[in-house]
Protein backbone atom coordinates (compact mmCIF):
# COMPACT_ATOMS: atom_id res chain seq x y z
CA UNK A 1 0.00 0.00 0.00
CA UNK A 2 1.18 3.50 -0.84
CA UNK A 3 2.51 5.27 2.22
CA UNK A 4 2.73 9.05 2.18
CA UNK A 5 5.69 10.75 3.84
CA UNK A 6 3.52 13.67 4.87
CA UNK A 7 -0.15 13.81 5.97
CA UNK A 8 -2.66 13.45 3.11
CA UNK A 9 -3.90 17.01 3.45
CA UNK A 10 -0.50 18.48 2.61
CA UNK A 11 -1.10 17.32 -0.97
CA UNK A 12 -4.34 19.26 -1.42
CA UNK A 13 -2.49 21.76 -3.61
CA UNK A 14 -2.76 19.13 -6.35
CA UNK A 15 -6.56 19.44 -6.18
CA UNK A 16 -6.26 23.22 -6.58
CA UNK A 17 -4.05 22.86 -9.66
CA UNK A 18 -6.37 20.24 -11.19
CA UNK A 19 -9.34 22.55 -10.54
CA UNK A 20 -7.68 25.44 -12.39
CA UNK A 21 -6.80 23.13 -15.29
CA UNK A 22 -10.33 21.69 -15.49
CA UNK A 23 -11.67 25.21 -16.07
CA UNK A 24 -9.74 25.25 -19.34
CA UNK A 25 -11.19 21.87 -20.33
CA UNK A 26 -14.81 22.67 -19.52
CA UNK A 27 -16.04 25.70 -17.64
CA UNK A 28 -18.77 23.65 -15.94
CA UNK A 29 -16.11 22.18 -13.63
CA UNK A 30 -15.97 25.64 -12.06
CA UNK A 31 -18.93 24.57 -9.92
CA UNK A 32 -16.53 22.34 -7.96
CA UNK A 33 -15.00 25.54 -6.58
CA UNK A 34 -17.98 25.90 -4.28
CA UNK A 35 -16.23 23.30 -2.10
CA UNK A 36 -13.59 25.95 -1.29
CA UNK A 37 -16.37 28.28 -0.18
CA UNK A 38 -18.54 25.95 1.84
CA UNK A 39 -16.00 23.82 3.74
CA UNK A 40 -14.13 26.72 5.45
CA UNK A 41 -17.44 28.33 6.41
CA UNK A 42 -18.75 25.03 7.76
CA UNK A 43 -15.58 24.43 9.80
CA UNK A 44 -15.60 27.93 11.28
CA UNK A 45 -19.33 27.84 12.07
CA UNK A 46 -19.31 24.31 13.48
CA UNK A 47 -15.93 24.16 15.22
CA UNK A 48 -14.93 27.83 15.62
CA UNK A 49 -11.61 27.16 13.95
CA UNK A 50 -9.56 28.23 10.97
CA UNK A 51 -8.42 24.65 10.39
CA UNK A 52 -9.16 25.03 6.68
CA UNK A 53 -6.69 27.92 6.31
CA UNK A 54 -4.20 26.29 8.66
CA UNK A 55 -4.16 22.80 7.14
CA UNK A 56 -6.44 22.17 4.17
CA UNK A 57 -6.26 25.19 1.86
CA UNK A 58 -4.90 23.89 -1.44
CA UNK A 59 -4.34 27.36 -2.80
CA UNK A 60 -2.26 28.41 0.22
CA UNK A 61 -0.22 25.22 -0.11
CA UNK A 62 0.30 25.86 -3.81
CA UNK A 63 1.52 29.41 -3.17
CA UNK A 64 3.85 28.13 -0.45
CA UNK A 65 5.17 25.42 -2.75
CA UNK A 66 5.94 27.90 -5.53
CA UNK A 67 7.30 30.60 -3.25
CA UNK A 68 9.18 28.54 -0.70
CA UNK A 69 10.13 25.22 -2.32
CA UNK A 70 10.65 26.52 -5.85
CA UNK A 71 11.98 29.90 -4.74
CA UNK A 72 9.63 31.97 -6.90
CA UNK A 73 9.01 34.51 -4.14
CA UNK A 74 11.22 37.54 -3.61
CA UNK A 75 10.26 37.29 0.09
CA UNK A 76 10.11 41.02 0.60
CA UNK A 77 8.46 42.35 3.75
CA UNK A 78 4.75 42.83 2.94
CA UNK A 79 3.24 46.28 3.60
CA UNK A 80 1.56 46.48 7.00
CA UNK A 81 -1.72 47.86 5.61
CA UNK A 82 -2.52 44.44 4.10
CA UNK A 83 -3.22 43.09 7.60
CA UNK A 84 -5.14 46.12 8.82
CA UNK A 85 -8.85 45.67 9.46
CA UNK A 86 -9.91 48.47 7.13
CA UNK A 87 -8.11 46.86 4.21
CA UNK A 88 -9.15 43.26 4.91
CA UNK A 89 -12.81 44.07 5.54
CA UNK A 90 -12.78 46.58 2.69
CA UNK A 91 -11.47 43.93 0.31
CA UNK A 92 -14.01 41.42 1.64
CA UNK A 93 -16.83 43.93 1.00
CA UNK A 94 -15.57 44.66 -2.51
CA UNK A 95 -15.22 40.93 -3.20
CA UNK A 96 -18.73 40.21 -1.96
CA UNK A 97 -20.20 43.06 -4.04
CA UNK A 98 -18.54 41.62 -7.14
CA UNK A 99 -19.84 38.18 -6.17
CA UNK A 100 -23.39 39.54 -5.81
CA UNK A 101 -23.03 41.22 -9.20
CA UNK A 102 -22.03 37.85 -10.66
CA UNK A 103 -25.10 36.24 -9.07
CA UNK A 104 -27.30 39.00 -10.56
CA UNK A 105 -25.89 38.34 -14.04
CA UNK A 106 -26.58 34.63 -13.51
CA UNK A 107 -30.16 35.51 -12.55
CA UNK A 108 -30.57 37.60 -15.72
CA UNK A 109 -29.43 34.65 -17.85
CA UNK A 110 -31.88 32.37 -16.04
CA UNK A 111 -34.52 34.99 -16.86
CA UNK A 112 -33.79 34.82 -20.58
CA UNK A 113 -30.75 36.97 -21.30
CA UNK A 114 -28.14 35.47 -23.63
CA UNK A 115 -25.26 33.46 -22.17
CA UNK A 116 -22.05 35.49 -22.06
CA UNK A 117 -19.15 33.09 -22.64
CA UNK A 118 -16.34 35.15 -21.15
CA UNK A 119 -14.11 34.85 -18.10
CA UNK A 120 -13.53 38.25 -16.47
CA UNK A 121 -10.07 38.62 -15.00
CA UNK A 122 -9.36 41.13 -12.22
CA UNK A 123 -12.99 42.29 -12.58
CA UNK A 124 -11.95 44.15 -15.77
CA UNK A 125 -10.50 42.07 -18.58
CA UNK A 126 -12.99 39.95 -20.50
CA UNK A 127 -11.35 36.85 -21.96
CA UNK A 128 -13.38 34.90 -24.57
CA UNK A 129 -13.91 31.40 -23.22
CA UNK A 130 -16.21 29.91 -25.84
CA UNK A 131 -15.03 26.34 -25.64
CA UNK A 132 -16.24 23.47 -23.57
CA UNK A 133 -19.64 21.86 -23.61
CA UNK A 134 -22.09 24.30 -22.08
CA UNK A 135 -25.24 23.37 -24.01
CA UNK A 136 -25.85 20.28 -21.87
CA UNK A 137 -27.05 22.47 -19.00
CA UNK A 138 -29.35 25.47 -18.64
CA UNK A 139 -27.64 28.73 -19.74
CA UNK A 140 -27.94 30.12 -16.20
CA UNK A 141 -25.98 27.19 -14.78
CA UNK A 142 -23.24 27.75 -17.36
CA UNK A 143 -23.26 31.51 -16.64
CA UNK A 144 -22.65 30.87 -12.95
CA UNK A 145 -19.69 28.65 -13.91
CA UNK A 146 -18.18 31.48 -16.02
CA UNK A 147 -18.67 33.95 -13.17
CA UNK A 148 -17.38 31.65 -10.49
CA UNK A 149 -14.34 30.63 -12.49
CA UNK A 150 -13.63 34.36 -13.02
CA UNK A 151 -13.62 34.80 -9.22
CA UNK A 152 -11.32 31.80 -8.72
CA UNK A 153 -8.90 32.76 -11.49
CA UNK A 154 -8.79 36.39 -10.39
CA UNK A 155 -7.96 35.46 -6.80
CA UNK A 156 -5.32 33.02 -8.05
CA UNK A 157 -3.69 35.79 -10.11
CA UNK A 158 -3.70 38.14 -7.10
CA UNK A 159 -2.27 35.35 -4.95
CA UNK A 160 0.50 34.63 -7.45
CA UNK A 161 1.36 38.33 -7.81
CA UNK A 162 1.67 38.95 -4.09
CA UNK A 163 3.47 35.60 -3.67
CA UNK A 164 6.06 36.76 -6.18
CA UNK A 165 6.47 40.30 -4.82
CA UNK A 166 6.18 39.63 -1.07
CA UNK A 167 6.07 36.42 0.95
CA UNK A 168 4.64 33.12 -0.37
CA UNK A 169 1.33 33.20 1.51
CA UNK A 170 0.69 36.96 1.37
CA UNK A 171 -2.67 36.17 -0.28
CA UNK A 172 -3.78 34.55 3.02
CA UNK A 173 -3.57 37.95 4.72
CA UNK A 174 -6.34 39.49 2.63
CA UNK A 175 -8.09 36.33 1.37
CA UNK A 176 -11.85 37.06 1.71
CA UNK A 177 -12.54 33.52 2.92
CA UNK A 178 -9.86 33.86 5.59
CA UNK A 179 -11.29 37.20 6.71
CA UNK A 180 -14.79 35.75 6.82
CA UNK A 181 -13.83 32.63 8.77
CA UNK A 182 -11.79 34.67 11.26
CA UNK A 183 -14.77 36.99 11.72
CA UNK A 184 -17.01 33.98 12.43
CA UNK A 185 -14.47 32.54 14.89
CA UNK A 186 -14.27 35.88 16.71
CA UNK A 187 -18.06 36.10 16.97
CA UNK A 188 -18.25 32.56 18.33
CA UNK B 1 20.69 39.82 34.33
CA UNK B 2 20.29 38.01 31.00
CA UNK B 3 18.21 39.41 28.12
CA UNK B 4 16.33 37.04 25.85
CA UNK B 5 14.25 37.77 22.75
CA UNK B 6 10.78 36.30 22.39
CA UNK B 7 8.30 36.45 19.52
CA UNK B 8 5.43 38.86 19.99
CA UNK B 9 2.31 38.48 17.82
CA UNK B 10 0.62 41.75 16.86
CA UNK B 11 -3.14 42.33 17.18
CA UNK B 12 -3.55 42.28 13.39
CA UNK B 13 -2.73 38.56 13.22
CA UNK B 14 -4.88 36.86 10.57
CA UNK B 15 -4.47 33.37 12.09
CA UNK B 16 -3.26 31.88 8.80
CA UNK B 17 -1.06 29.39 10.66
CA UNK B 18 2.15 29.96 8.69
CA UNK B 19 4.19 30.70 11.83
CA UNK B 20 2.82 27.54 13.49
CA UNK B 21 4.15 25.36 10.68
CA UNK B 22 7.57 26.98 10.59
CA UNK B 23 8.26 27.26 14.34
CA UNK B 24 11.03 24.71 15.06
CA UNK B 25 10.10 24.65 18.76
CA UNK B 26 6.35 24.18 18.22
CA UNK B 27 5.89 27.19 20.48
CA UNK B 28 3.02 28.77 18.53
CA UNK B 29 -0.59 27.75 18.21
CA UNK B 30 -3.76 29.30 16.84
CA UNK B 31 -6.25 30.16 19.52
CA UNK B 32 -9.85 29.41 18.46
CA UNK B 33 -9.24 30.55 14.88
CA UNK B 34 -8.64 34.14 15.89
CA UNK B 35 -4.98 34.79 16.73
CA UNK B 36 -1.63 33.02 17.08
CA UNK B 37 -0.24 32.79 20.59
CA UNK B 38 3.36 32.12 21.60
CA UNK B 39 4.40 29.94 24.50
CA UNK B 40 7.23 32.04 25.92
CA UNK B 41 8.67 29.05 27.74
CA UNK B 42 9.22 27.24 24.46
CA UNK B 43 10.18 30.22 22.26
CA UNK B 44 13.93 30.48 21.72
CA UNK B 45 13.75 33.74 19.75
CA UNK B 46 15.06 32.23 16.49
CA UNK B 47 13.00 34.79 14.49
CA UNK B 48 11.84 32.18 11.96
CA UNK B 49 8.18 33.12 12.54
CA UNK B 50 8.99 36.80 12.06
CA UNK B 51 10.64 36.07 8.72
CA UNK B 52 7.81 33.95 7.31
CA UNK B 53 4.78 35.85 8.64
CA UNK B 54 2.85 37.00 5.53
CA UNK B 55 1.09 39.68 7.57
CA UNK B 56 4.36 41.12 8.88
CA UNK B 57 2.95 41.48 12.39
CA UNK B 58 5.48 39.46 14.43
CA UNK B 59 8.17 41.35 16.31
CA UNK B 60 10.87 40.29 18.76
CA UNK B 61 10.54 41.62 22.25
CA UNK B 62 13.28 41.62 24.81
CA UNK B 63 12.56 39.81 28.00
CA UNK B 64 14.80 39.91 31.04
CA UNK B 65 15.65 36.62 32.67
CA UNK B 66 16.81 37.11 36.24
Amino acid sequence: MLRLKKPWYTYLWIASVIYLMLGFVNILFAWLGLICFTIPLFISFRFGSKAYCNHYCGRGQFLELLGETYGLSRKRVPPKFLAKKWFRYGFLTFFMLMFLNMLYITYLVFAGQELNEVVTLLWTFKVPWAWGVTHIVAPGIAQFAFGFYSVMLTSTILGLLTMFIYRPRTWCVYCPMGTMTQMICKRK
Amino acid sequence: MKISKKANIGKDCVACGTCVRYCPMKAIEIERGTIAIVDNDKCVGCQKCMKVCPANIITMEEESLC
